[in-house]
This record gives structure tokens, C-alpha cells and sequence, in this order.
């Protein structure tokens, strides 16, 4: 909400000039949220610091959402917007500072275009990410970076730090640059889900950044922060559903993230190429502004070997885990070509279903636990599949999966082959049956241990396909990732060991009149075993 | 007089002009009526476009065809002269298990002519009539051997126009005998047994003194000692009206035996044909004859009651057909056998979700379960088991034991069929509408449904605890009182207007509501739930409280031991608030709450001080500067606000509940007793985990009755306390609610935002109504599954309703409310 810039080029008072603010004034301009006053705290030859309140309604901006808004969350009327430096400061800035974000100064054009020792403080910015994305993000613009942690709550120091920072840049920077990286890094830094995506913010983004983007070292983050959560507004009913098991929104979220792990890599290029390719091609993206949120999961399909493979380059190489599924290219092009080798691992994975699906004949398959739809695209470009189905238990994953699937473009023949619905792996479902095999590719270990038995009788006792294929994590590999603690996913209920998955599988092939066997999947480990295991049902 | 069965497929038969639909129109109600030039005009906009025929008749068979699943009488007004029209209607009929009847309208062909030239849309001539007529002449002399069960032929103009209709019930068709019955399952020649237990069952030679009947599922003969003894005793009791029988397999193939038709003597004919040798040939006859009459199956007491021998799938019930007297008398069979040589059977029970029960027998098990509203009663006795007898509408079993093993059995008695808590999707998915008791149908959206599935299924505890969700409550409407948005007031006033004398006021802990499934023993627990173990304490929806219960479980179990006395149970749910807010909640706090908090802190005094730097410079800031200052001291509210809520625990050391409501224990959906009575029996429970639920009684004629519990609402909330709830004190039902909450002025900081009592006048224009009707909604589904909880009703008829309050939870509301 509050915004200092001070200058201590002589004579200071010139930063009037330059904002097109008299220093003695206090002028005041309507937002659809609030109020945005500018004054001068201090405006001295030495010293001249100009300070922007926004002083928001927070009914006024729960209401300017209208009913059409999707987020009914009770984040939308207690938040921090009337005090942190969020992309409502960032709107406001390019409001009141139109001109001078330009870089234009009539009066005094040789001041606007010359570099000046700046300082700016933002009491209250969130960060997430800590203070170091500050330092990331702001450093090789040529700032001295200051940010301070602000402690969550000073009665329970064991809460430690908010995601707020203080922050205070100094160094010597055209002012025009200046108020654009503010106005492209608060939306960054917050990376909040309440930033509404316009069709337009690509053009936005290009035009505010130009001159600097391009060649920040964080690009990928920014582009991908900037343009927002794509999902943010398909989770009304969910989201509810959070609130009320007192919960944030973020662990309701389907077991496939949207954009999985190592989050900066594939889709973040993606975007970033969209949004130079949208530069040059300007006039491309007024036709279809739905097309923009569309394009960089599109793009992320696209095979990009420099963005998909272990070496990819990942700006929170910390978060990266085993279960990269973000990262991939589609297996579909690469697998004959020898690149299995190297291939991540749930491409690996997905090529080890497919190779024992033909193996073992099967003409028609269902996948369990389809996700994304990964491999029921893979199992369509097959034509021996002659019916393939999708089930997953979120309504969310099934609407990427029929996107990424191309689902409304797809020629009759193919579309025939496909099915995609919701079900829970709880719950005998008729439309499980008649398929010669079911996959569960990373399913199991998604449920919680008292509900497998309901799992098992469901597949294997109900639906009973002449066939089943599961694929769970190998617990014991786990040591080799460097930076994993914990489980390989936050939603995973359990990982076993190879003598425990062993076990399962012979319990339950037994109790359902089944043969089984168990595969590696993945480079084994001469001690761990592989990463992956495959157990391979037949049904007696 | 043309007399059809009350369920039937009627199909018209007769040239243009012959007077079928004037006919129809006397005598079916237009509902009933399927014509084809209806269905040709829906799919042509032309009745007389002939190329729109066929597609006419498929909108035509589809028709016929839901009406016909609905169990509808239909219709069918078509020339149906062509024996080709005439078999696929048939084929309908059959694929809907229903008769069909022909009634055929033959008019001297001057006559159809005539009534043609008349209508000058069928300007087709006489050539087409003498076509048809053709046609039908053909028919008429085979047509009985369609398929129909009655080819009803009325010729000439008079003969037509006389003609009354007459519906006979269909032979299955027994809804008017209401019981009190006494089901009694496969008695297979045990005559003693039986003599037993009919004695047991308070049987005075052929009556019952409460004037009860008898229902025999079937297989009363073969294999065991006396046949000839059972088919008399049940004979004579079917004769004197106090008994009825159902066809068993046995009696069917006994009853060919007898006919000289060829049949494998096996499975214990033989003894019966022995011992009938035995008996005059008269009693022989006799016994053939009620043999070969016993129906498939009936359907009793309003369509509540259903008895078949091998049970019987809905869409059968009250049909007649070749495959449903098989299904009735053999069960659903998948045409395999298994190692012992018997005809594997389909588990059609376990799919079972009509709301008739469906008592049978045909398949010995050791005991008798529920299976969604079905009940085998076939326990062995010939084979050693015992002979059981259902009390209908009690519910209740009564057995005698086998006095000896009268036959080997090949087979070992099977155990109970299957895990009956399993749950199908038919049960949740899909836009659906959920009976209950106390309010009616409730729809639930597909969308909805979809959403409570995927928390339902990736979050919630194991169904067989998840009994009961608790319903949302609406807040009491907005106050006018100045500075508050909610007061006690309108509470009150709004029971009193619905006529509730008396309200009880119970304050509202902060923390997280919690249902607590508590067992005394896992024993009780197998018995009552399903599962063994002690139980489950689980969130508003459905989530755990810990990844661990057990021992969270385990110190409720020991704190609620005066219940099980007290209750005469052991088992109960109860309706709770887990304490503190922070337990469970904590990272939506601090990702939340303490976060604003410490934005505000840092924000506002820096800019509470850049201000103050500018009217130091004598810039006029206005009243920008007293707001900002004002803001900061709400801020510090807010933080006070929530941090009440807040302490750390330690494990479980910390944690605390605070039931407030029984809501089922043995037998009784306690929910709703007067909430005195849960106060007081909750007062029993003294144990440091059990914070008590502070209360007010208020007489709402009283106005210091009504003084005094707005005074210590103020005092409580004056304290950072959360607020009360106000219940009428006994349940009320209908449109009142059943509760309203009435939030005190600082903790509504947490929900409307730090600074909400700076704009009181726009919260006020809020809108209570969805709300309000969502709380019914819900209210009504809590009641609905912890009845059926109550009443013993199968796991998915619990998880329907449970289901269904999860779903209307993520209707899009005012989250503030």
C-alpha cells in the first residue's frame, strides 16, 4: 500500500519533474479499489521522496470483482491487499505514473533519460520465495538489494516469517526503468492467485519490460509468475470445500499439479517463447484473446530438448524431485528413438506400460488414475488400441486432460476409440468392466492405506480385467534424489519398498485369482533396485 | 368387456380410419397414448409424411419403452396390420418384462373409406385402406400366435363402440396384504423344524393370534425328511388364508417329475418322489396342482415388501416374463458352474437399490445379512443349519436349529457374500435427488457431486465412519443496532415469530467442528460400522483430524465411558467442536490470518509516519492520516482477534473437545432430542480432554429472560468469545431453522476483514437466503443419514445422504455467512 521513492540527485526536487507530481501538492486519484494519493514526505535539495498510498476499500474490491467472479474464498474479503505491495500497487503505479513509466519528461527529457541514484522502499512486499527472490529478481537490474524478513506473528515466534519482506532498493537507475521493474516484480514477487489475467497482460509484460526482461537471468520465473496460475478460476466448488475443512485452497489441488515440480523449466520457456513470439507478431493475439491462457501448456507439449531433459536449467533447483512430470516432453515422438536412455522417469515409466500393454495383447485399456491424460494419448496414437478410457477422480485434471488431448479437434475415428469420465477408485463403477487391461501408473500410493482393500475389490474383484499393470515409487531409492525429503509428492500416502510392493502384489493375486510378477522400471540401482516398480497382473 | 392386466403393453390394431385413435381416446388417458402420427409429426412437422416413418417409429419404441421400465401402461395407436410392426412391439414388451395385449378394431372397409374421405389430410384414397385390410385379413388368422397374451377382436362399428375395458392385477401383484408377516426361509422337507418354529413364532396350529401371515420363499420339498409333511402343513395353511408361497426351484422341478416329464433325478428329488409314492394319490394331485400354481414372486405391503425365492432385481418386481420367473426361481446365474458342479451365481443383491426389501432364500449361508435391503433367508437347515424366519415389519430374525444333518451338503455353507459397506458410484454420481424424511427430495448437482467425489474419495476417513456431516448454520439476520452486524435480537425474535417458546443459547467454542464415531469395543464397532477398530474423529468434511487417530480415538473412548451406560449403547456419535482453532487450522492461519496481520504491522506505521512527514511539511493529507491511524489500531484487533484462538499443542496435550449434541447411538438418531437432554447427558463426561458447552435457557416472552442472554452474549463476546448459537429447545422441523449463530463484533473481524466496522452500512445489505436454505438442505440430509444409521439401514444408504451434504457444501455461497 505504501511506496517510497527518494532520490538525493541535486536538485532532488527535480523528481517532481520527472513524476509529474508537484512535491508540494497532494493529489489524489480514484481507483476502482480505493484511493491513491501521492505526497512528499521530504522534498529538500539533498533529499526529495515521493511516497504513493493506495488507500484501498477492501469492500469496495470485493465488490469490484462482481458476480461473476469464480473465487468465493473468504481470501477474497480478508487479505492482505489494503497493506502489501501487490499487484493492486503495481496497477495504481502505472496509473499515477503513466508518464514518467514512459520515460517522458517535457520539461526536462536529458533528467528522464539519464540514470539517478534512486532509493525505493516497499514496508511490506510479498515475497514468495524469501528474501532472496528479491535479491534474484532485483540484483542484476542494478539494484542494491535490501530485504528484511517480516516475523508472522510476534506472539508466536514459532511461526517464523511471513512471506513479507522489507525491501529497499538503492542504486543508480533511469526512472522510467525503475517504475517498470516494479511493475512487472511485485506481481512476480507475490505470485498471488488473486491476479487476475486479462487477455491483454502479454502485451503488458512486453511492454513494460522491454529493454530488460529479454536478458534477466530470471526470465522463465518471471514470464510464468507474471502471466498468473492458469487454474486459479476452475476451483470454485473445491475451493469451498478447502475452506470449510479449514484448509488452504492449495491442498485440494489434484494430485497432478498443473504444472508439476520442477515448475520453471518446460512451461515457463513455453511461455516466455509466447510472449516474444507475440512481440513480433503483434496483431496475432487480438483475434483470440481466450488463446493466451491455451498456448504455453500447448507449447509445453511441443518437444523442446533443451528445456526437457535432466540438465534442464531450474531457478529452484531445491524444489525439483524424481516425479519432474512438468518437465517432459511427450514421450510419443521420442520413445523408438533410442532416447529412452536419458528419457525422465515417468517417460521411462509410461514407454515400460505401453511395452508390456503390447506384450500382453491388450486391445483395449483403461487407465486409472489418468491425470493429465499422458499416457492415454500415448495409448491412442497406438492404433491397435482400439479403446482406450481415462478416468480420474478430478474434474480438473480430466479438463487438461481433454484440452491437452485436443479432445473438441479430434477426428471421429480417434474420438470413438476415447473415453473420459470421473470416478474414485473407492467406488464399484460398471464403467470400470470390459476392458482386456486396467493401468493404475502411480495411483496406489495416492491412497490412503485403510482404502486400498476398497481399491483392490473394486479393480481387481469388479471390474476384473484380464489384465492390470501397477506402477508405484521404489522407497528405497529415494535416497538417491539429493534434494528430496520426505515422500516423492506431497499427496503421497505411502512409498513401499520393493519387499512391500512384492508382498501386496502376491496378496492381492492371490485373492483374486490372478498371476502376477513384479518389473523394474528405470535404471536400477545395484543396492536400491529401480525407481520405479511394475507389477504385471493376468487374471487365472 | 376387454379385460387387460393393469400393467401391459395394449397395442391398436386396425386399417386408417378404423377408429383406433377415438377409441384410445375413450377408453386411456392421452398419456397412455403412443400414436405414430404424434411421433411422425414430432420428427417431420408433418403427421402424413411417410418418409418420416421410420424415424417415427424409433421415437415411437423409445417411448413405449421408458413408459414401460417406468412401469407405465401404454398404448401403442398405429395400424399395426403388418406382422413385422406387431413383433417388434412385442419384443419391447418382453425387454420389458410386461404383457402385451392386442385389442383389434375391424370395420367393414366402406367404413374406413368413408371416415378417410372425410379428413382432408388422408386424401390417400381407398387404395391404401384396401392395402391395409389386406394386410390385416392375413393377420387375423395367426395373429393369435404372436405372442400376445390376449388378442381382444371387435368387429363391426357397434361392436367396437360397446366395448368397456376392464384392468385385472397382475397375479404378482399383492401390495394390498399389508402383514404383519412371519417370512419363513428354505424348508426343504424339515417338517419338525418347521412345526418349531412356527410355535416359536407364536403359531396356534394354522393362525396366529395377531392375526400374522406366513410367506414361504419356496423349496419347502426335496432332500429333507418329510416333504409330504411340509406341502401338507403349508397347504392347509395357504387354504385357510393365513399363508402364501412363492415357487422355489424345487417345487418346479418337482412338480415336472410328478408330470412324467423327463428330469435328472438329483439334489434330494428323490426322497421327495419316495416319500410322495408313500401318500394317496389323491393328496399327490392336490400337491401337484399347488406346486405347479405357486407364483415367481410377490410384491406386498404397498410395494414395500417383495418375496422371491432366489431374490429379485428391481426393474423385475411386478413384471411377468420367462426370464423373470428364471431369475425368481434359480437367482441370477452367469451360466458357469464351479467346482462342486453348481451354477455359479451373479451377486445381484450387492447392486440391489430398490427401496422394496427383497426377502429370499435359494443360496445357504451361515447367517443371514442385509445386503442393501436384501436378506437371504436360506440358512441350511436340511443340511444341519437352522430354519429361519424374518419378522416383517419387525425386522427381526427368529431360528431353531437343525434337530440333525438330514442331508450332506457337496458344498460348504458360504459366509456373508461381501463387504457390505462397498460403495458403487451409481450411489453419488450424477445430478440426483435424495429422499428424506424430514424435508422431502433434495437435489444434488451433478457439479456439486463432482466435487464432493474428489474429496470424498482423495481426503475423507473410511466411509463406514463417515455416518454424518454437519450441515452449515446461517447467521441470525442482520442487526441495525449500531456497530454490530449481528445481535442476539433478531434470533430471538425470528423463533419467536415461527412460534418457538423457548430457545436454548450455547455458546460457540472457537475451533474446528468435529464428529467423533466413538466405539466401546471393536467388536461393537465390526458389529455397528463394519469395521473393527475404536473409531474416527473427522472435520467438517470428512478429513481426519490426524494422520493418526488412534490416539486421539483412544482418550475419547475413555472419556465417554459414563455413556455407554447412560445410553444403553456402545456406540455413539457425537456432534463436537475441537479445540484450539489452531490444531487443525494452523497453516490456513498463518498462511491466512497472521499473515494480513503482519502485512498491516508492517505497512501502516511506516506509512502512518510518511503522513506525518508531510503535515510536518504543512501539506494538507486530510483524513487520510487519522484513517491510516485508525486502520492500524483494527489491525491490532484483528491480530488480538485470532491469536485468541490460537495455542500450541503439544501432540495431543493441548487439544480438547467440546461435544455439544448426541447425534445416534444403538437404535436411536438421538439428534433429535431436546437439547436440554444433550446438555445434561454430556454433563456426565468429566475428563480434562472435555471442555463443557456453556448454555443459556431463554423464554422468548420474557424480556429479561431475553435481557439476561443478551448480557451474557455481550460479556462472552466482550472477551473475544466467538458467539452463541441459538436452538429452539425441542426440534421443530419444517422451515424453521434449526439453529442460527450469533457472531460476536470482534471476531467478526476475522471473516469481514480488520476494518469491517468502518463500513457496517454496506455489510449489512448482505443476503441470507441461499444460506439459510442451504442449512435446511443440509440439516435435513444430517437427520436423513443418522435415521438410517439408526434403523440399520446398508453403508451406501448412509453414504448417500452424507454424500450429499458434502456436495452442497461447495455450492458457491457468501463465505462470510
Amino acid at each position: 500500500m505504501l511506496l517510497t521513492i527518494s532520490t538525493t540527485a541535486r536538485p532532488a526536487t527535480d523528481l517532481g519533474f520527472l513524476l509529474h507530481k508537484h512535491p508540494d501538492k497532494v493529489q489524489r486519484f480514484g481507483q476502482s479499489f480505493g484511493e491513491a494519493t501521492v505526497f512528499y514526505p521530504e522534498a529538500g535539495d539533498e533529499r526529495c521522496t515521493a511516497a504513493l498510498l493506495l488507500d484501498i476499500d477492501p469492500v469496495a474490491l470485493a465488490r469490484s470483482r462482481g458476480k461473476g467472479s469464480p473465487d468465493f474464498s473468504l481470501s477474497q474479503y480478508v487479505n492482505d491487499r489494503p497493506y502489501a505491495a501487490s499487484s493492486l500497487l503495481a496497477v495504481a503505479l502505472a496509473d499515477v505514473f503513466r508518464t514518467a513509466r514512459a520515460g517522458r519528461c517535457a520539461s526536462r527529457q536529458e533528467l528522464a533519460d539519464t540514470p539517478l541514484p534512486l532509493e525505493i522502499r516497499l514496508p511490506a512486499l510479498p515475497c514468495r520465495g524469501g528474501p532472496e527472490l528479491a535479491e534474484r529478481l532485483f540484483a542484476p537490474l542494478g539494484w542494491r538489494v535490501e530485504a528484511q524478513p517480516v516475523l508472522l506473528d510476534e506472539g508466536f515466534p514459532e511461526w517464523g516469517d511471513s512471506r513479507y519482506v522489507r525491501l529497499a532498493l538503492s542504486g543508480t537507475v533511469r526512472l522510467a526503468d525503475a517504475l517498470n521493474h516494479l511493475y512487472v516484480l511485485l506481481p512476480v514477487l507475490d505470485d498471488g492467485k488473486h491476479y487476475w489475467i486479462a487477455s491483454d497482460e502479454i502485451d503488458k509484460l512486453i511492454r513494460a519490460g522491454e529493454g530488460w526482461l529479454r536478458d534477466h537471468p530470471e526470465r522463465a520465473m518471471i514470464t510464468r509468475r507474471y502471466l498468473g496460475r492458469r487454474w486459479a478460476m476452475a476451483r470454485t466448488a473445491l475451493a469451498r470445500l478447502a475452506e470449510l475443512g479449514d484448509e488452504p485452497e492449495e491442498r485440494l489441488e489434484p494430485a497432478v499439479s498443473e504444472e508439476a515440480p520442477a515448475e520453471e523449466t518446460a512451461a515457463d520457456e513455453a511461455a516466455a517463447a509466447e510472449a516474444e513470439a507475440q512481440a513480433e507478431q503483434p496483431e496475432a493475439q487480438a483475434e483470440q484473446p481466450e488463446a493466451h491462457a491455451e498456448q504455453p501448456e500447448a507449447q509445453a507439449e511441443r518437444p523442446e530438448p533443451g528445456a526437457a531433459g535432466p540438465d534442464a536449467t531450474t531457478s529452484e533447483a531445491q524444489q525439483e524431485t524424481p516425479e519432474s512430470d512438468g518437465a517432459e516432453s511427450d514421450g510419443a515422438d521420442l520413445e523408438g528413438a533410442g532416447v529412452v536412455k536419458r528419457a525422465p522417469l515417468n517417460l521411462q515409466r509410461r514407454i515400460a506400460v505401453l511395452e508390456t500393454l503390447e506384450e500382453l495383447g491388450a486391445t483395449s485399456v483403461i487407465d486409472l488414475g489418468c491425470g493429465k491424460g499422458e499416457l492415454v494419448g500415448a495409448l491412442l496414437s497406438r492404433p491397435r488400441f482400439a479403446r482406450v478410457a481415462g478416468m480420474d477422480v478430478s474434474s480438473m485434471a480430466l479438463t487438461i486432460a481433454a484440452r491437452k488431448l485436443k479432445l473438441d479437434r479430434m477426428p471421429d475415428g480417434k474420438r470413438a476409440r476415447l473415453t473420459l469420465f470421473q470416478g474414485a477408485l473407492t467406488y464399484t463403477d460398471k464403467r470400470l468392466s470390459g476392458y482386456d487391461a486396467a493401468v493404475l501408473m502411480e495411483v496406489v500410493e495416492h491412497v490412503d492405506p485403510p482404502r486400498l482393500a476398497a481399491l483392490e475389490q473394486v479393480v481387481f474383484g469388479h471390474a476384473r480385467p484380464g489384465h492390470v499393470l501397477v506402477t508405484t515409487p521404489n522407497i528405497e531409492y529415494n535416497v538417491r534424489y539429493e534434494f528430496l525429503t520426505g515422500l516423492r509428492h506431497p499427496d503421497h500416502r505411502f512409498e513401499w519398498t520393493r519387499a512391500e510392493f512384492a508382498a501386496w502384489v502376491a496378496r492381492v493375486a492371490g485373492r483374486y485369482g490372478y498371476r502376477a510378477t513384479v518389473r523394474p522400471v528405470g535404471e536400477p540401482d545395484p543396492d536400491l533396485g529401480p525407481p520405479t516398480q511394475m507389477g504385471v497382473f493376468v487374471r487365472d | 368387456m376387454i379385460s387387460i392386466p393393469e400393467l401391459s403393453l395394449v397395442v391398436l390394431v386396425g386399417v386408417s380410419g378404423s377408429g383406433k385413435s377415438t377409441f384410445a381416446a375413450r377408453h386411456f388417458k392421452p398419456t397412455q397414448i403412443i400414436s405414430s402420427d404424434f411421433c411422425r409429426g414430432l420428427v417431420s412437422d408433418d403427421e402424413n409424411d411417410q418418409s418420416a416413418t421410420p424415424a417415427a417409429f424409433d421415437l415411437l419404441h423409445h417411448i413405449v419403452g421408458v413408459r414401460l421400465s417406468r412401469g407405465l401402461l401404454t398404448v401403442v395407436d398405429a395400424t399395426n396390420v403388418q406382422y413385422a410392426a406387431r413383433r417388434s412391439l412385442i419384443d419391447l414388451a418382453k425387454k420389458h418384462d410386461v404383457l402385451a395385449e392386442a385389442i383389434v378394431l375391424d370395420v367393414p372397409e366402406e367404413v374406413a373409406v368413408e371416415r378417410n374421405s372425410t379428413r382432408p389430410d388422408r386424401d390417400f384414397g381407398a387404395r391404401v385402406v384396401i392395402r391395409q385390410r389386406k394386410d390385416l385379413r392375413r393377420s387375423l388368422g395367426k395373429i393369435s400366435r404372436d405372442g400376445f397374451r390376449k388378442v381382444h377382436v371387435l368387429r363391426g362399428v357397434e361392436e367396437i363402440d360397446r366395448a368397456e375395458i376392464a384392468y385385472e392385477k397382475g397375479w404378482t401383484d399383492k401390495r394390498e396384504l399389508t402383514g404383519p408377516f412371519d417370512i419363513i426361509g428354505d424348508v426343504h422337507g424339515c417338517r419338525a423344524e418347521l412345526e418349531s418354529l412356527l410355535a416359536r413364532l407364536g403359531w396356534e396350529g394354522l393362525t396366529h393370534p395377531e392375526g400374522r401371515t406366513a410367506v414361504f420363499v419356496g423349496d419347502l420339498v426335496d432332500r429333507g425328511p418329510d416333504s409330504p409333511g411340509v406341502l401338507r402343513l403349508v397347504m392347509s395353511m395357504v387354504a385357510a388364508g393365513t399363508a402364501i408361497c412363492v415357487a422355489g426351484n424345487h417345487e418346479a422341478k418337482l412338480a415336472r417329475a410328478l408330470q412324467g416329464r423327463k428330469v435328472t433325478v438329483a439334489h434330494g428329488l428323490r426322497e421327495s418322489l419316495d416319500q410322495l409314492a408313500a401318500e394317496p394319490p389323491e393328496f399327490v394331485a392336490r400337491a401337484l396342482a399347488f406346486m405347479d400354481g405357486l407364483l415367481s414372486h410377490y410384491v406386498l405391503d404397498g410395494g414395500r415388501l417383495v418375496v422371491a425365492h432366489a431374490g429379485l432385481k428391481e426393474a423385475y418386481h411386478g413384471r411377468a416374463s420367462g426370464r423373470v420367473r428364471a431369475f425368481a426361481l434359480y437367482g441370477d446365474t452367469t451360466g458357469e458352474t464351479d467346482e462342486y458342479g453348481l451354477p455359479v451365481r451373479y451377486p445381484w443383491a450387492e447392486e440391489y437399490r430398490g427401496r422394496a426389501m427383497v426377502v429370499y432364500g435359494h443360496t445357504p449361508t451361515t447367517r443371514p445379512e442385509w445386503v442393501n435391503n436384501t436378506i437371504c433367508l436360506d440358512t441350511g437347515c436340511v443340511f444341519g443349519g437352522s430354519l429361519t424366519a424374518l419378522r416383517y415389519p419387525e425386522r427381526e430374525l427368529v431360528q431353531v436349529p437343525a434337530e440333525k444333518v438330514w442331508y450332506e451338503s457337496v458344498k460348504p455353507l458360504a459366509g456373508p457374500a461381501r463387504d457390505p459397506a462397498l460403495l458403487d458410484i451409481g450411489d453419488v454420481r450424477g445430478t440426483r435427488h435424495i429422499e428424506t424424511r424430514f424435508a422431502g427430495r433434495i437435489k444434488v448437482h451433478e457439479e456439486n457431486a463432482a466435487a464432493a467425489l474428489e474429496v470424498m474419495s482423495r481426503f475423507a476417513v473410511d466411509p463406514r465412519w463417515l455416518v454424518y456431516l454437519p450441515p452449515t448454520m446461517a447467521p441470525a439476520q442482520t442487526s441495525a443496532l449500531d456497530g454490530y452486524l449481528e445481535h442476539p435480537d433478531e434470533a430471538f425474535d425470528e423463533f419467536a415469530a415461527a412460534g418457538v417458546g423457548e430457545v436454548v443459547c450455547e455458546e460457540k467454542h472457537m475451533g474446528s467442528r468435529a464428529v467423533a464415531v466413538l466405539a466401546r469395543t471393536p467388536e461393537a464397532a465390526l458389529k455397528r460400522f463394519g469395521v473393527a477398530g475404536g473409531g474416527a474423529v473427522y472435520t467438517r468434511t470428512g478429513r481426519p483430524f490426524f494422520t493418526d487417530l488412534e490416539p486421539l480415538v483412544e482418550r475419547l473412548r475413555e472419556a465417554c465411558e459414563p455413556l455407554w451406560e447412560a445410553l444403553g449403547t456402545d456406540w455413539v456419535v457425537l456432534d463436537c467442536e475441537l479445540l484450539p482453532w489452531s490444531a487443525k487450522a494452523g497453516e490456513l492461519i498463518r498462511s491466512q490470518y497472521a499473515s494480513v496481520g503482519a502485512a498491516a504491522r508492517a505497512a501502516l506505521p511506516e506509512a502512518v509516519s510518511a503522513l506525518e512527514a508531510a503535515a510536518g511539511r504543512g501539506l494538507d493529507v486530510g483524513g487520510l492520516l487519522a484513517r491510516t491511524r485508525q486502520r492500524a489500531g483494527n489491525a491490532a484487533l484483528f491480530r488480538d482477534a485470532y491469536a485468541r484462538y490460537c495455542w500450541p499443542v503439544d501432540g495431543l496435550d493441548g487439544v480438547r473437545l467440546a461435544p455439544f449434541q448426541i447425534l445416534a447411538c444403538e437404535g436411536r438418531a438421538t439428534a433429535l432430542e431436546p437439547h436440554a437432554w444433550h446438555l445434561e447427558t454430556l454433563a456426565l463426561l468429566d475428563s480434562p480432554m472435555i471442555t463443557q458447552t456453556r448454555h443459556v435457557v431463554v423464554s422468548l416472552d420474557s424480556a429479561r429472560s431475553r435481557a439476561e442472554a443478551v448480557a451474557w452474549w455481550e460479556s462472552m463476546t466482550a472477551q473475544g468469545g466467538e458467539g452463541m448459537v441459538v436452538k429452539p429447545a425441542a426440534h421443530v422441523g419444517g422451515r424453521v431453522q434449526p439453529g442460527v449463530k450469533v457472531r460476536g463484533r470482534e471476531y467478526l473481524r476475522i471473516i469481514y476483514g480488520p476494518d469491517y466496522t468502518e463500513s457496517l452500512d454496506v455489510l449489512r445489505r448482505r443476503f441470507l437466503g441461499k444460506k439459510r436454505s442451504l442449512a435446511l438442505r443440509e440439516h435435513a440430509l444430517g437427520l436423513e443419514a443418522l435415521a438410517r444409521l439408526a434403523e440399520g439401514e446398508a453403508g451406501w444408504r448412509v453414504h448417500e445422504p452424507v454424500f450429499g451434504v458434502l456436495a452442497l457444501e461447495s455450492e458457491p455461497v457468501d463465505p462470510r455467512l
